[in-house]
């Protein structure tokens, strides 16, 4: 009786061997086969998040390119001037303080009878060195001061986008600003011996849209 | 054409738009008190008032009255009777004279706007108004002297 069951021994073990075998290998080939779909994925995702993350860094590098572009306009005696550090305008392309101690007053339009309609009209009056006009002639209120003066262009691109200190604005807020505000429209109509921005109004804008484009990064 | 008023009294003048304020009220209107300094907004002997607002007339094309009410040194008051005339007569302010309607002008927006101004808000609205007798500590003083005499008269 062993020995008779020691002779089928093999035999057994080869058909539950063979069972199991046969029960498993699709499993098992289905499982190598996702594993490797799975491991393609992964790959696929890896590589994907590179591009996108060479991307990004290639539109935040776009971006930051476009908004040192425009902050050479930014930058700029006719910008500089009425967005200083102090609460005094600048004046010259020296950016000297404002002579008469001007002050910039709550909501930037000056303090008494030192107002900026004082002096200045609604438009560019004839002549070096007479006042330069503009309706809208101000700086920006004592709330929101938007400095220039001593700023690194990255300094200002975060002052620019940070709601609490540029008047709320969004993006395209800021975009539409810039495109069409007429007070920033002046700095390409400043009156006779005063210098033009390093480019001209619809290269800034450009530069400005391409620095949002590319997703506001700012320069370091 | 263009209308404003002065002093209180309705004007219509010819003047090109562009001419500037200060020669409209004293060639075309003849009023006089209104003194040319340096025709470029730089000292403030020109200094007047648009609807309450002071503005340096030798700038300002009469355009920018068109409607609105002008005074000047004349208008501030009928019989010397406003307290920085007031003051600055107690006070003896003017040495030649030439800026003094221009630093009464400015001084009547301060205390328009400011019934009690200490010295740092007299020099804030007064650093537009040059002197060239330096009658500046007397200027600070009458402007006090105003304010008290406004108080005075408040309480009344």
């Amino acid at each position: 009786m062993s020995k008779s069951f020691a002779k089928k021994w093999p035999m057994q073990i080869a058909l539950v061997v063979w069972a199991v075998l046969a029960a498993c290998l699709p499993a098992l080939a289905q499982q190598q086969a996702a594993l490797a779909t799975s491991s393609s994925s992964v790959h696929a995702i890896v590589a994907a998040s590179t591009a996108t993350n060479n991307a990004a860094r290639s539109d935040a590098a776009a971006a930051q390119a476009a908004f040192n572009r425009a902050w050479t306009v930014f930058a700029s005696p006719r910008c500089r001037n009425c967005h200083p550090s102090g609460d005094a305008p600048l004046q010259g392309e020296d950016g000297h303080v404002h002579i008469q101690d001007v002050k910039r007053g709550p909501d930037g339009k000056g303090v008494y009878g030192m107002k900026c309609s004082t002096c200045h009209q609604v438009a560019n009056l004839p002549g070096a060195n007479m006042p330069p006009g503009n309706p809208k002639w101000s700086l920006p209120p004592a709330n929101m001061k938007m400095v220039i003066q001593g700023e690194t262009a990255g300094e200002f691109c975060r002052q620019l986008k940070d709601p609490a200190k540029n008047g709320h604005r969004s993006l395209a807020q800021i975009i539409e600003h810039v495109s069409s505000d007429d007070l920033v429209g002046w700095g390409w109509n400043p009156g006779e011996g005063r210098t033009l921005p390093p480019l001209d109004r619809p290269e800034f804008v450009a530069a400005m849209k391409a620095w949002v484009d590319n997703g506001a990064a700012c320069p370091q | 054409m263009i209308s404003f008023t002065v002093n209180g009294k309705p004007v219509t003048v010819e003047d090109p738009p562009s001419t500037p304020l200060l020669w409209v009220i004293r060639d075309s209107l003849n009023l006089t008190g209104t003194k040319y300094g340096c025709g470029m907004a730089l000292c403030g002997a020109c200094t007047v008032h648009i609807d309450g607002q002071a503005v340096r007339s030798c700038v300002a094309p009469v355009s920018r009255a068109e409607g609105k009410k002008v005074t000047t040194i004349e208008g501030i008051s009928p019989d010397l009777t406003h307290p920085l005339q007031q003051a600055w007569i107690e006070i003896d302010v003017p040495q030649c004279g030439y800026c003094q309607s221009g630093q009464i002008m400015s001084a009547a927006v301060l205390l328009a706007e400011n019934s009690t101004p200490s010295d740092e808000d007299i020099d804030e609205a007064m650093s537009g108004n040059i002197c060239r007798c330096g009658t500046y500590p007397r200027i600070r003083r009458a402007i006090h002297r105003a304010a008290e005499i406004s108080k005075q008269r408040g309480a009344k």
